[in-house]
């Protein structure tokens, strides 16, 4: 497992770092046809916190964030960004605007293959936000160097491995300047030597006191990382802690300790 | 030794009147203005209705999808002699009249809007829709993502099919003839009628079109190269 190799130290696992809620969801709920995917989802997440959403697949880890950055229509409750309702019953503000607002990383690679890197992460706070071109650059210069890939801007996606096309569509997020990142396992389609530099990246992050929601199935990162942890199960909140390491070690549901025994195995194997 | 010399050495070649070439070679080089004249508005006005064409039915707007559906299927499934008599003859009955160029301009651009309407579907089908996720979680607008994202992704995947068009257009040109236009197949078979020099004719004819149609491949490949972002 790479995720063993995530320097945790400067990690502050002791509590949220509570100064405002930035993100919250109340009643979220979510259906494909006539399957409920999501079913009153209440989340709350504060500035600087990171939240981890954990749970069995298609339980709507995925779907929440979808939801939650307007890729999705609801079909009940509300989405609320610095307590303005942005989705849902009451929206105040177009989806465009929320989007703006909320960075979001997916799973896949998602860079344009027709833009070099630099033009992928200059292209929306150029075009959308309208900013002013050297502060931009001066922007993407600052965040490609400190991922160690400011030497790669001027070459295509194509030419570029899983773990560096991952780690630039995190700053490509990152340069709209976001209240809030969203990362939807993002390490799940990458080769597992190239999973810790994407990790380190988001962790990095995290200490930088970066508000974010990650769904993730690496657990020994989710660990690492998180200021809260949450376990959804059938478009459900089964358990919540805002102790990870209590969560893991002594988890509070009997759908908590059937999921977690599934990581039992690994974890055995790597302290052997 | 000049090159017709060393050609008469050569079996086949050696039978030809080369006299012959070299007196008409003017008239096939005016009748192929006449046929880049034809393929160069029937190839451009083709690739503006393909686009329209593939837009509707991206967009699925309703009626105006299925009018493209049934031009799409009968643009394809005649012969472009039969349309061009239709358009030449036929419409005339309708009081409607135009020249043969326009005529052959209009039948050009109908037999080859829905070639390249598919050309282009193809390539805007091509794709995906985390592209279009991506962009729309960056804040783009619809017509942004169309401009900046899709549309130059879906030219990269498009281009082999256009340019397969474009060629397949200017061959296709050769059929105006029949309807009087004093194109390169026209004159060719003027030539064969009046002289009965027919190889002659006919090795002229092809090499014109050689001429022609060669650059138009090597263009095609270069930017096929140039748009082709998988391999940079």
């Amino acid at each position: 497992m790479t995720d063993t190799q995530l320097d945790t130290s400067t990690k502050d696992t002791a509590s949220p770092k509570e100064s405002g809620v930035v993100l919250e969801t109340r009643g979220l709920v979510k259906r494909f046809g006539t399957n409920t995917v999501l079913d009153g989802i209440d989340l709350t997440v504060h500035r600087g916190e990171a939240v981890v959403v954990v749970g069995p697949s298609g339980c709507g880890k995925s779907t929440l964030l979808r939801c939650i950055v307007g890729l999705e229509q609801l079909d009940g409750g509300q989405v609320l960004l610095d307590g303005e309702v942005v989705s849902g019953e009451g929206a105040s503000v177009r989806s465009k605007e929320t989007r703006q607002r909320v960075g979001m990383v997916f799973q896949s690679y998602d860079l344009f293959p027709n833009k070099t890197v630099l033009g992928n992460v200059m292209l929306a706070p150029l075009k959308v936000q309208k900013r002013d071109k050297t502060k931009v650059m001066a922007q993407a210069e600052q965040l490609l160097r400190r991922i160690g890939l400011w030497d790669k801007r001027d070459v295509y996606p194509s030419t570029l491995s899983g773990g560096q096309k991952q780690r630039i569509a995190i700053v490509r997020a990152l340069m709209m300047n976001p209240d809030v990142m969203l990362f939807d396992e993002i390490t799940a389609a990458l080769d597992p030597e190239m999973v810790h530099e994407v990790l380190q990246v988001v962790v990095e992050l995290a200490d930088g006191g970066l508000t974010m929601v990650v769904v993730t199935h690496e657990m020994r990162f989710a660990e690492a990382l998180a200021d809260r942890i949450i376990l959804l199960d059938a478009g459900h909140v089964v358990e919540e802690s805002s102790n990870p390491s209590q969560f893991f070690s002594n988890p509070q549901t009997q759908r908590a300790k059937d999921f977690l025994r599934s990581f039992e195995f690994e974890r055995s194997r790597e302290n052997e | 030794m000049d090159g017709g010399a060393i050609a008469a050495g050569i079996p086949f070649f050696g039978t030809l009147d080369w006299d012959f070439i070299a007196e008409n070679t003017p008239v096939f080089i005016e009748a192929a203005g006449v046929t880049l004249n034809i393929s160069f508005w029937g190839i451009v006005f083709s690739l503006l209705l393909g686009l329209v064409c593939a837009m509707i039915l991206e967009l699925r707007i309703p009626v105006a999808r299925q009018i493209t559906l049934a031009y799409i299927e009968i643009s394809r499934g005649t012969p472009l002699l039969i349309q061009l008599f239709l358009i030449f003859f036929g419409l005339p009955k309708l009081g409607i009249r135009w020249s043969p160029e326009l005529s052959a301009i209009i039948g050009l651009t109908f037999l080859g809007g829905s070639y390249m309407c598919e050309a282009i579907r193809a390539g805007l089908e091509s794709v995906g829709s985390i592209q279009y996720e991506s962009a729309q979680v960056l804040g783009m607008g619809r017509l942004q993502t169309m401009r900046f994202i899709v549309i130059p992704q879906a030219i990269s995947t498009s281009l082999p099919g256009i340019v397969a068009n474009v060629i397949f257009l200017i061959k296709e040109s050769s059929v105006v003839s029949g309807i009087a236009l004093a194109d390169l197949m026209y004159q060719a078979k003027d030539l064969i009628g009046m002289t009965y020099d027919t190889a002659e004719t006919l090795l002229l004819l092809v090499i014109t079109y050689a001429v022609i149609l060669l650059p138009i491949s090597i263009i095609g490949t270069i930017l096929e190269r140039r748009f082709d972002y998988a391999r940079r």
